[in-house]
């Protein structure tokens, strides 16, 4: 790595010219500026972080580069002359590419024809019959070129999120980029398949190639980029080399004050009350084995764990919503002996799903029927189950104030054209309207920003300060860290580890869940 | 409400009024009069009393259905059988009342036996089409044209079991009367629409069922995980539908005096063209019991002043289409103004 790195790196400094330089960039949609006099400078083969709360820019900056947006006002250099993309076709054909979040593939397409979809190799110049087996042979070696063993006949669908990211950087590669821009990569990705594509990212900076690293996950950031630029309101607040970076100032730069506490304290002291949730053997084939805990009132409980080890699957069991084949649940002490998910909220269980959009909320509704939906018939009574829309109104409204949802009308706003953060605020605010007594939060802070992390915790804090059992599901350890009484950790469906707070390591903690992984390597 | 109310009053924007027009729920009742004032120029008999009860009595069978569709469409789903239980219940129920040899003719209580007996068929083949969708996860579309092409069928097969004839007729001079006769100069079959689109109504924007529905229709995953029984509210949707066909089917037996099995072979089209033009959704969780009442006003003043006007049938068809294509095109473009804000 280090002989080609250092070529790369000195043909950039002898050059003594950034491969992309961006200067007072300004951008305003209907009249809102949301980019003012951005710019900064990336170096090829290097790694550049880009961070900064959802809203703060980062999306605009890129999509202008990438050719989806057009600037208003600025100046982008790129490879030694004026860069002015009409679209995303040209910024592609420049050398720009873009891999974005939810990636632009298609399933139902083999990975040559995704590879080669604008420009097929074709049989005759000029005429439109497609070279198969050039196509094939090309795509064998950009597939080679990732590290992707597979057969480029290979429909994408039958392909993991991860390897359909190394497909997506495959067709980068195809298209001689000599920029590409990630927007969030590893945000679907297993432990797992995020290294690989680090090893990748550093193979392309190896080959002189320069990336542009979108990420919330700041960890990452400091383990990749060689420099960070933080955005905040549209402006740049920081750009600095990462050896003068760490991971608070990053923090404290994108929120404009200091979070001197990302996590709020909480009486971790404070005796627990009785079980709220009792879980004996629950075993479901294929997903879960033999789980058992208990859940006491204040407490609040982690499961950690790589992605695939059962924690979503047994956050489903428990609520009813997957079935299970023995072992049992008891909810307040009463035994639930056939749970849906309506006996176990009237036992006074709440679960909120990993998947905000496509389980937790009705995008196409507006606030206010969100919040209402799971607490409908506490407000039904006489004659046909009326409903007594004053008092829900009411109620609603309050809660919508208490979880701090920004909309200035929660009857008109669509839930839809909330920000991340804001939705998931109205689906803890649709739980809360029951008053819960366990609460199953699966990966509470997904793809919201550091801000709206904090009220989320905030409000978890509360709950259980209030006497709530909260079982929190997270892929981020510094949050159950920073959370929880006690994390268990999760792997290949079994419990394999229980820390209590006090004795809790990073480290131990990631042992315990990639233990089968180490267990085999060792062998 | 006062949240709303406060909004409006405090947005500094006022939208131009034909722009408020296009947006409003009323825009299809106001195209409808427009289209009636336009008509009155060409052909004026169309205003004359005789002919507006005329397109009341004519338009309500129709509303009965239609509102039963549009509790199948709230959940995104559709209710193609509609005209086969028309036809299905006409033929059985009027076998139970008819003069000539019905089952309880002569019982005197013949005519609540048959009223039961439409309602029946129509929960029946509600149920199964219920039972069929949530219980094996068909598509709604594929249960409902098979119990559409089965009960068709039947239809005509119990008709001639049971007469000669083409039809069953011969019905009790009272049962005539609810799709004849009328009250204080009104339909009465008014009365009844009225009855069946408040009830229908209430239980979409007042009851914890209303609210589910749209719910169901608008994520159906979403609304699982909230404690909504999801497939208790698709199969009930499907059995009120049934039995708004049922009622549907009553009234259209009383106006022809007669049970018969090609009896709104051809609505089909006119029940679920009036809910989507009223602005109920094809994809689910949209729509009102006002919507669809003037979806199919429109649609039946449409009718009404092609068959004053003396045209041929085909251009009748042709006609209308083109008037119902207008009017997509005037809501698809409300719905790209709507998204503009």
């Amino acid at each position: 790595m280090t002989a080609t790195t250092q070529a790369a790196r000195d043909a950039a400094n002898t050059a003594g010219r950034p491969l992309l330089k961006v200067e007072g960039l300004c951008k305003s949609f209907f009249g809102v500026e949301v980019l003012h006099k951005v710019g900064f400078s990336l170096q090829a083969g290097r790694v550049l972080g880009l961070v900064g709360e959802n809203g703060s820019g980062k999306s605009t900056t890129m999509n202008i580069i990438g050719g989806v947006h057009q600037m208003d006002a600025g100046q982008i250099q790129f490879d030694g002359a004026v860069y002015r993309p009409k679209g995303p076709r040209d910024a592609a054909r420049q050398g720009i590419a873009f891999i974005h979040q939810e990636l632009n593939l298609f399933r139902n397409l083999s990975i040559a024809e995704n590879l080669f979809i604008t420009e097929f190799p074709k049989l005759v110049p000029g005429l439109p019959f497609i070279d198969r087996s050039a196509a094939r042979k090309r795509a064998a070696e950009l597939l080679a070129a990732v590290d992707l063993d597979l057969s480029p006949t290979t429909l994408v669908n039958k392909l993991s999120q991860g390897e359909r990211q190394l497909v997506e950087i495959a067709k980068a590669l195809g298209a001689k980029a000599k920029v590409i821009i990630f927007d969030e990569p590893t945000t679907s990705l297993t432990t797992r398949e995020t290294d690989r594509l680090f090893d990748i990212i550093n193979r392309l900076r190896a080959q002189g190639i320069a990336i542009i690293y979108i990420s919330h996950i700041l960890a990452d950031v400091m383990r990749l980029c060689d420099n960070i630029t933080v955005l905040r309101d549209g402006h740049v607040v920081c750009s600095a080399l990462k050896s003068d970076m760490t991971i608070e100032r990053m923090i404290s730069m994108m929120v404009g004050r200091s979070i001197d506490q990302l996590f709020p304290p909480r009486d971790y002291a404070a005796p627990k009350g009785d079980p709220v949730l009792d879980v004996a053997g629950i075993t479901q084939r294929g997903t879960v084995k033999d789980i058992s805990f208990t859940l006491k009132a204040g407490e609040v409980l982690g499961i950690s764990g790589l992605m695939g080890a059962g924690r979503s699957e047994l956050a489903r069991i428990l609520f009813g919503i997957d079935p299970y084949s023995s072992g049992e649940i008891k909810i307040g002490g009463v035994a639930i002996t056939a749970p849906t998910p309506s006996v176990c909220m009237d036992h006074g269980m709440a679960f909120l799903t990993e998947d905000r959009r496509a389980e937790g909320l009705m995008m196409e509704a507006a606030i206010d029927t969100n919040i209402a939906l799971s607490s409908l018939q506490n407000y039904a009574g006489g004659l046909g189950g009326m409903i007594d829309r004053g008092r829900l109104a009411g109620d609603v409204q309050k809660m919508s104030t208490s979880v701090q949802i920004s909309a200035k009308d929660i009857v008109r706003t669509l839930v839809k054209n909330l920000s991340g953060g804001n939705q998931q605020k109205v689906v803890i605010g649709k739980w809360l309207l029951r008053d819960p007594k366990v609460f199953i939060l699966d990966e509470p802070t997904r793809g919201i920003d550091v801000g709206a992390k904090n009220e989320v915790y905030k409000i978890i804090n509360s709950l259980a300060a209030g006497g709530a059992g909260i079982l929190m599901i997270s892929s981020e350890l510094e949050e159950l860290v920073g959370m929880c009484d006690r994390i268990m950790v999760m792997a290949h469906g079994e419990i394999r580890a229980t820390y209590e707070r006090g004795s809790f390591d990073r480290e131990e903690l990631l042992r315990a869940a990639m233990w089968d992984g180490i267990r085999s390597s060792s062998k | 409400m006062t949240a709303a109310d406060a909004t409006i009053a405090s947005r500094p924007r006022v939208l131009p009024a034909w722009k408020r027009l296009l947006l409003s729920e009323y825009l299809v009742l106001v195209l409808t009069i427009f289209y009636f004032v336009v008509m009155w120029t060409i052909v004026p008999e169309i205003a004359a009393a005789d002919t507006l009860l005329d397109i009341l009595s004519a338009m309500m069978p129709l509303l009965v259905v239609a509102i039963g569709q549009t509790f199948v469409l709230i959940v995104a789903g559709i209710d193609l059988s509609a005209p086969s239980i028309i036809a299905m219940a006409s033929v059985v129920g009027a076998s139970v009342m008819t003069g000539d040899a019905g089952y309880a003719n002569g019982s005197g209580v013949e005519i609540l036996a048959g009223i039961v007996a439409f309602l029946a068929v129509g929960s029946v083949i509600g149920v199964f089409n219920g039972l069929c969708t949530t219980r094996f996860n068909m598509p709604s579309f594929i249960v409902t044209l098979t119990t559409m092409m089965f009960f068709s069928g039947a239809a005509i097969w119990y008709t001639t079991v049971h007469t000669d004839a083409s039809s069953i007729g011969n019905l009790p001079r009272t049962f005539i009367e609810i799709g004849q006769g009328r009250i204080a100069g009104l339909p009465f079959s008014l009365g009844v629409v009225l009855v069946v689109a408040g009830i229908a109504h209430f239980i979409l924007s007042r009851t914890v069922y209303g609210r589910w529905l749209y719910a169901v229709g608008l994520n159906p995953k979403a609304a699982a995980v909230s404690g909504v029984p999801v497939r208790n509210v698709i199969f009930w949707a499907f059995v009120i539908s049934g039995v708004c066909a049922a009622i549907s089917s009553i009234l259209y037996t009383g106006r022809l005096e007669t049970g018969t099995p090609v009896l709104g072979q051809r609505i089909l089209l006119d029940v679920v063209g009036a809910a989507v033009i009223g602005g109920v959704s094809l994809f689910g969780g949209k729509g009102k019991i006002l919507w669809t009442i003037f979806g199919v006003l429109f649609l039946t003043v449409i009718d009404k002043s092609l068959q004053l006007m003396g045209l041929p049938i085909a251009s009748v068809f042709a006609i209308k289409g083109s008037i119902i294509l207008a009017a997509a095109i005037i809501d698809a473009t409300r719905h790209r103004l709507l998204v503009r804000g």
